[in-house]
């Protein structure tokens, strides 16, 4: 368990040192943004959505009573979102998409012997390969999640007012009551850590593989695994700190 | 130091792994312009030996020279020089599935020069003529053959003009034609730019027919070393046994004892 940490310690010190070029840095930034930022457009704006409309709908479900007031129920949507929702439950989202699809994508290029020819090129693999790819999920997972927030609130929206549960009125009126600004940077804080963590414990699993296609398969489950569990961990941890 | 026409020595390498033995004291010198081949069987430490070469793998013990630069104390820098000086064809190519053939040979030019844009594309082109893939410069690996990913893979292995060239089993999964072509391109690059290569084999084909210096290994220890024309008379049982277990060598053998 602890060799395991200090390897992976380790491999994060390998991604800083022996750097090449930002030129080369960049053009693989954009790519790998595209891969796992715009990709995942799809997939975060249809969970996003159906989880703000059954939040909307359980929510009043379970609330029924003369003196709660009915815009409680888009307060309700609207913070879960912002807090959890969007940051939280789209990382585990992404840990299976863009976790297993990097470390899918390493392993295979360690037992192809890929990763050996950029490093008998003197290129330092780790770096070029893992950097690009770790900064893009940084930078598209809080994007991802204010994408996830506002279609969360708007999947509320669209069901609270399509099943008669709420006017629209009432739900805006829900969404502006006692709203606390902070907790929109509270949500793309967490997203920034999750992309770190899901990332580079990816990364790491795919980078490490050996064996064969099996073994590759067993290091994406690992990742996804791995990184659901230091997501939810990290989650607690800055839900203490933060809030 | 090592005399500078003794292009790569190895001197004592050691390896093992989980406490098993892989390579006891290996010992050997390839020289600049000739095709040297390991040989041996499946899992005597052949292509182990080839990584530690390349420091892919660390021994335990051994040196590794490079015209006389140790490669496993140098520097960082000094280890990237000598990386640039390096090509290496793996068993599979290790082609970059996502680039296709043209932008795996670019790649190292891009990475690792200063070369303009119409000087990379140029050399591009002359190494994929050199190889006989001009034509195949726009596809994807996924879409050429086993022998055509070999092909592209010496192509990427000698577009940086390297001093040293490494082939780790350029024959494995190939038709014996194909093999036979794979052979004499490696051959044909050594001669043409001088560079010494070192081929991993198990291939008795590639022996006879390009083997300058073949250096035998069993179990994990050097049992022979010599050329193509002394390979069948070799005195040694298991690189014997190793040599005749083609079936046409071995009918050869037995019809010309049968004869005496």
């Amino acid at each position: 368990m602890f060799e395991i940490i200090g390897e992976f310690f380790i491999f994060l010190g390998k991604l800083f040192t022996r750097r090449e070029t930002p030129k080369v840095y960049w053009k693989r930034f954009i790519d790998e943004c595209v891969t796992i930022g715009t990709d995942s457009i799809v997939i975060v704006s249809i969970v996003a959505f159906f989880i703000g409309a059954v939040t909307c709908v359980q929510t009043y479900a379970n609330l029924v009573s003369p003196i709660i007031p009915t815009y409680v129920v888009s307060n309700v949507v609207r913070d879960m979102t912002l807090l959890e929702l969007s940051s939280t439950f789209m990382c585990v989202v992404l840990a299976g998409k863009v976790g297993s699809n990097i470390a899918s994508e390493l392993g295979t290029m360690r037992i192809s012997e890929q990763i050996d020819a950029l490093e008998v090129m003197g290129i330092n693999s780790a770096s070029y390969l893992v950097l690009p790819k770790l900064l893009a999920a940084m930078f598209t997972f809080p994007l991802l999640a204010i994408l996830s927030g506002f279609l969360g609130i708007f999947g509320g929206y669209i069901a609270g007012t399509l099943t008669g549960i709420m006017t629209p009125d009432e739900y805006i009126y829900g969404i502006r009551y006692s709203f606390i600004p902070s907790n929109v940077m509270i949500g793309i804080i967490k997203a920034f850590v999750f992309g770190f963590l899901i990332a580079t414990i990816s990364a790491f699993k795919g980078y490490n593989t050996k064996g064969g296609a099996l073994e590759v398969g067993q290091s994406s489950t690992s990742a996804v695994t791995n990184s659901c569990i230091a997501v939810l961990c990290a989650d607690y941890l800055l839900a203490e700190l933060l809030t | 130091m090592a005399d500078s026409h003794h292009m790569i020595e190895i001197k004592n390498i050691q390896k093992a792994f989980n406490g098993r033995e892989i390579l006891k004291g290996i010992s050997g010198t390839f020289e600049k312009g000739k095709t040297s081949l390991v040989i041996g069987s499946s899992g005597t430490g052949k292509s182990v030996l080839m990584k530690c070469m390349l420091d892919l793998i660390r021994p335990e013990t051994g040196e590794v020279l490079y015209d006389g630069r140790n490669f496993l104390t140098a520097d960082d820098e000094m280890k990237k020089e000598i990386r640039r000086e390096m090509g290496v064809l793996f068993q599979g190519g290790a082609l970059f599935d996502s680039k296709t053939v043209a932008e795996n040979v670019s790649f190292p030019l891009e990475m690792l020069t200063t070369m303009s844009r119409g000087e990379i594309k140029d050399r591009v082109v002359f190494c994929l003529e050199r190889v006989g893939l001009a034509d195949a410069a726009d596809r994807m690996p996924s879409e050429i053959s086993g022998g055509m990913k070999k092909r592209v893979g010496i192509a990427r292995a000698i577009v940086m003009r390297p001093k040293y060239l490494f082939c780790d089993e350029p024959n494995s999964g190939l038709d014996p034609l194909t093999a036979i072509t794979i052979d004499e391109l490696i051959k044909e690059i050594t001669d043409e730019f001088q560079i010494t290569t070192v081929v991993i084999t198990h291939d008795m084909n590639s022996v006879l027919t390009i083997g300058e210096y073949v250096m035998y290994l069993d179990k994990g220890n050097k049992l022979w070393e010599g050329n193509s024309q002394t390979v069948l008379q070799a005195s040694v049982p298991e690189l014997d046994e190793f040599v005749f277990s083609n079936y046409a060598l071995k009918t050869m053998r037995d019809d010309i004892r049968s004869r005496k």
